[in-house]
């Protein structure tokens, strides 16, 4: 008689152990899909404004209007009988390129080549390219594969981000970029996501990309995740992650904060790259970010996002006050 | 949050008004929540005999309309050699059969099937015209005279007044019997309501007995009060209608005439059934012109194909909750829905194993077609044509191996299994096959419960029959679609926040 009894207290046992209660969740804050849609992105980010982040050209423009520092635009492929100008337009630049989809999503279709050789295009992870093979990819960009609903895109051509050797050691191939969730112009948290063997050299926290999550006061690691689960280690180089501090904090944030003023749109992911010669730079907003790096930094977002809302005069503050606000009030460091 | 209010009301208001809808519909119309519910109908069959002598015949015989407590549904005659039409004539509704030449004992047959309502919509009965006052020979005139003035004396109402002829003419017997010489009790007694200015008829009314053979009519008095009316027996002046007791003619015209033959009479027998509800709603509405928002008045066709469309927002749901409340990830928003449709059509497993088939095929060549390097339309058109390929061979093997089962594969919705294919394509490429087995794996999870849902007899039973239960389920979308809650899968993947907490 006890036995059934007792698996069904195993059962049950089992469920508490893999499942918090909401209770639990929402105790720390934790901000949830359906709240993150309803309450924060369809409240904050009018509609209207979604193509300016979502086509990448268009976030360009606005940023060079802008004064906000991007990669240089090397060459935009719009029409299919473009692409055989694909190798003109890559004599342009010297060496590394990077192709995109204007209305890509979640990181697809990027693909990065490190360097232009004899034997053809070196990608991110080693393997070289022909041109075939470029025009092909563009192709694709061209005809919808890559971007939402499969809608026609343009190819975009990109200067390499030249990253900062202070990271080096902490990526595995890819770029490594923090992602800075800006709410109404407050930076409100940020996480570095550095590509592993297992992503495949993409910043996909989903495909196995590391996700570090960076204090808001200096920048330096609180915390990494792979799969969702604390690590310790980088799984490809094995250096210690908590070590990792990104350079140039105050004009990360800085930056990220600008891209508020210059979209509109109060709910924003904005994502930096460090460049080893021209310092914080823009590589793409989103106007949708994902609930992960909360997990990167063991915190929810909800008490930092009420905070901000409580405030009252935060209209008449500046873009410095506001990073001196964040930084003063969001950190671990008192 | 003020802002919120009109959408509440708004929810509220569908779903009360679909409540309302629906429990309108249960009451007012006798649809049962459960299906396969049973109705019990009454087939009552009458049987003409006369003897024919060479003549041209014409036998005329009263049938029975939809009354309160009974619908008709359908009728049928057996007359081999006769000619019929169903004619109106004096308020009331005759079959017609004539001959040019008949000889000998001869039978005709008419079957009705009645249905036992309370919720019939009756046809309205013909006013009782007036009768001018017969003058009577003497010493009739006086007799009943004599028995209406001590009736009229005893009585307040109209319904009093029958009631007290009758017991008068029980209790006076020799006056009685002396009337009776003249013409039928129940005459007399229509005849002296008549004269006091109360609307009556004598009728004929059938006893149901089930099983019961070689019945025949029995007399009544109808009296009228306006619009209202009351049924005696004129034996013993007991008013009202038994459940059972269907008024087979009931206007002031003979049940049965017949001209160029003899000996006519008529006999009736009856058998009691049970029939499922619908079937019995079938026919009830199959040929009423009466305005009445059901989808039962639409041809059986048009039927079964809302039968299916009224299904969808009940997968719709399925789809949203799973979306909303769980957090499982499809490959298409609304593509679970489509192939649980199909799976309706198909039955689960071979639906199951048909998909995969497909899907799997699919996913193999299309991984061919990216070495083409095809612009995407053409490419998906590749795919379609493809996945009409294959359902094709797949239909003619099933077919050659005996397998009919196999057949079904036709049901499914061709361009959405083609952009799957291409869906599922891409996502294996760019993120591997684990994506796509996640992704895969959540449509037809989310396709296999909404085919579960809307594969239940009493769901499809509620939204065939309950249009108020769109409504409801339209509030209940709306609810979801505001729900900021924690979704299941969310509260697995935020587990590691809650243990940091602890430490």
């Amino acid at each position: 008689m006890s036995e059934p009894v007792e698996k069904k207290l195993n059962w049950f046992q089992t469920i508490r152990e893999r499942y918090a209660h909401p209770s639990a969740l929402s105790k720390i804050g934790v901000l949830g899909m359906n709240r993150r849609n309803v309450s924060y992105i369809s409240r904050y980010n009018p509609r209207r404004l979604f193509p300016l982040v979502d086509d990448k050209l268009q976030t360009k423009e606005l940023a060079l209007e802008a004064g906000v520092k991007v990669p240089d635009l090397i060459g935009v492929i719009s029409e299919q009988h473009a692409v055989k100008d694909l190798t003109d337009i890559l004599q342009r630049c010297s060496s590394g390129f990077c192709i995109k989809p204007a209305h890509g999503s979640g990181g697809k279709g990027i693909l990065v080549i490190t360097r232009q050789s004899e034997e053809g295009y070196r990608k991110s992870n080693g393997q070289f390219a022909n041109i075939g093979d470029l025009e092909r990819h563009v192709t694709n960009i061209l005809a919808g594969l890559f971007s939402l609903g499969g809608r026609a895109d343009v190819a975009i051509i990109e200067d390499l981000i030249h990253f900062d050797d202070c990271f080096s050691g902490y990526s595995y191939e890819g770029v490594p970029d923090t992602r800075v969730i800006v709410f109404r112009g407050f930076p409100v948290m940020a996480m570095m996501r550095l590509s592993t063997a297992a992503s495949n050299g993409k910043a996909n926290l989903h495909q196995g990309a590391v996700g570090v999550g960076l204090d808001i006061g200096d920048g330096h690691a609180l915390r990494a995740v792979q799969f969702d689960k604390p690590i310790l280690l980088h799984p490809d180089t094995g250096l210690n992650m908590m070590s990792l501090k990104v350079p140039h904090w105050e004009e990360v944030l800085n930056l990220a904060v600008s891209c508020y003023e210059m979209s509109g749109l109060g709910y924003l992911g904005t994502d930096i790259v460090l460049d080893r010669f021209k310092g914080p730079m823009l590589l793409e907003l989103n106007a949708r970010p994902g609930l992960t790096i909360q997990i990167a930094n063991g915190k929810g977002l909800l008490p930092r996002l009420r905070q901000i809302e409580g405030l009252s005069h935060k209209k008449r503050m500046s873009i410095e006050d506001r990073v001196a606000y964040a930084r003063e009030h969001f950190t671990d460091h008192r | 949050m003020a802002s919120r209010a009109p959408f509440y009301i708004l929810v509220s208001l569908l779903f009360f008004a679909g409540l309302a809808l629906t429990l309108h519909r249960h009451i007012a119309f006798d649809i049962p929540w459960f299906p396969g519910e049973q109705r019990q109908t009454w087939s009552i069959e009458a049987k003409v005999d006369f003897e024919a002598r060479g003549e041209p015949v014409t036998a005329r015989l009263a049938i029975p309309n939809t009354q309160p407590g009974f619908t008709q549904l359908n009728q049928q005659t057996a007359s081999p050699g006769y000619g019929l039409a169903f004619v109106d004539r004096k308020g009331g509704t005759y079959a017609e059969w004539s001959i040019r030449e008949a000889t000998g004992n001869q039978s005709l047959y008419y079957k009705v099937d009645m249905l036992l309502d309370p919720f019939a919509i009756p046809v309205e009965q013909e006013p009782v015209e007036n009768i001018k006052p017969n003058v009577e020979q003497e010493p009739y005139a006086a007799a009943a005279k004599m028995i209406l003035d001590r009736a009229v004396e005893r009585s307040s109402s109209n319904y009093t007044l029958a009631r007290e002829l009758i017991h008068e003419f029980n209790n006076q017997q020799q006056t009685a019997e002396l009337l009776a010489q003249l013409k039928p009790k129940t005459l007399w007694i229509a005849q002296l309501l008549q004269e006091a200015g109360v609307p009556a008829r004598r009728i004929h009314a059938l006893y149901l007995e089930d099983g019961r053979r070689r019945q025949s009519l029995i007399e009544y008095i109808q009296v009228f009060d306006d619009e209202d009316y009351e049924v005696f027996n004129p034996e013993t002046g007991v008013q009202g209608q038994a459940e059972n007791m269907l008024l087979w003619q009931y206007h002031s015209g003979p049940v049965l005439e017949v001209v160029g033959a003899t000996n006519a009479q008529v006999t009736f027998s009856m058998i009691s059934q049970e029939q499922p509800f619908n079937i019995a709603l079938n026919q009830k509405f199959a040929d009423n012109e009466w305005l009445n928002f059901s989808l039962y008045t639409l041809p059986l066709e048009e039927q079964a194909i809302f039968k299916g469309i009224l299904l969808i927002p009940v997968g719709v749901l399925i789809v949203v909750l799973m979306r909303i409340l769980v957090g499982i990830k499809t490959s298409g928003t609304f593509m679970p829905v489509l192939i649980a449709m199909a799976f309706i059509q198909t039955s689960l497993l071979t639906g199951l194993i048909g998909f995969l088939l497909i899907v799997g095929v699919g996913l193999m060549i299309r991984s061919y077609l990216s070495y083409l390097n095809l612009l995407l339309v053409a490419r998906i058109s590749a795919v379609i044509i493809m996945v009409i390929g294959m359902i094709a061979i797949f239909s003619i093997v099933a077919y050659k191996f005996g397998l009919t089962e196999g057949m079904k594969i036709t049901f499914f919705p061709m361009i959405i299994l083609a952009w799957t294919i291409e869906r599922m394509s891409i996502l294996w490429e760019e993120e591997g096959a684990k994506q796509v087995m996640i992704q895969g794996g959540g449509s037809l999870l989310v396709a296999i419960l909404a085919y579960m849902a809307m594969n239940l007899d009493w769901v499809r039973h509620l939204t065939f029959n309950f249009m108020g239960i769109q409504l409801i389920l339209m509030a209940l979308t709306l609810v979801a679609g505001s729900y900021t809650g924690y979704r299941l899968l969310e509260l697995k993947r935020f587990k590691p926040l809650t243990k940091l907490d602890k430490q």
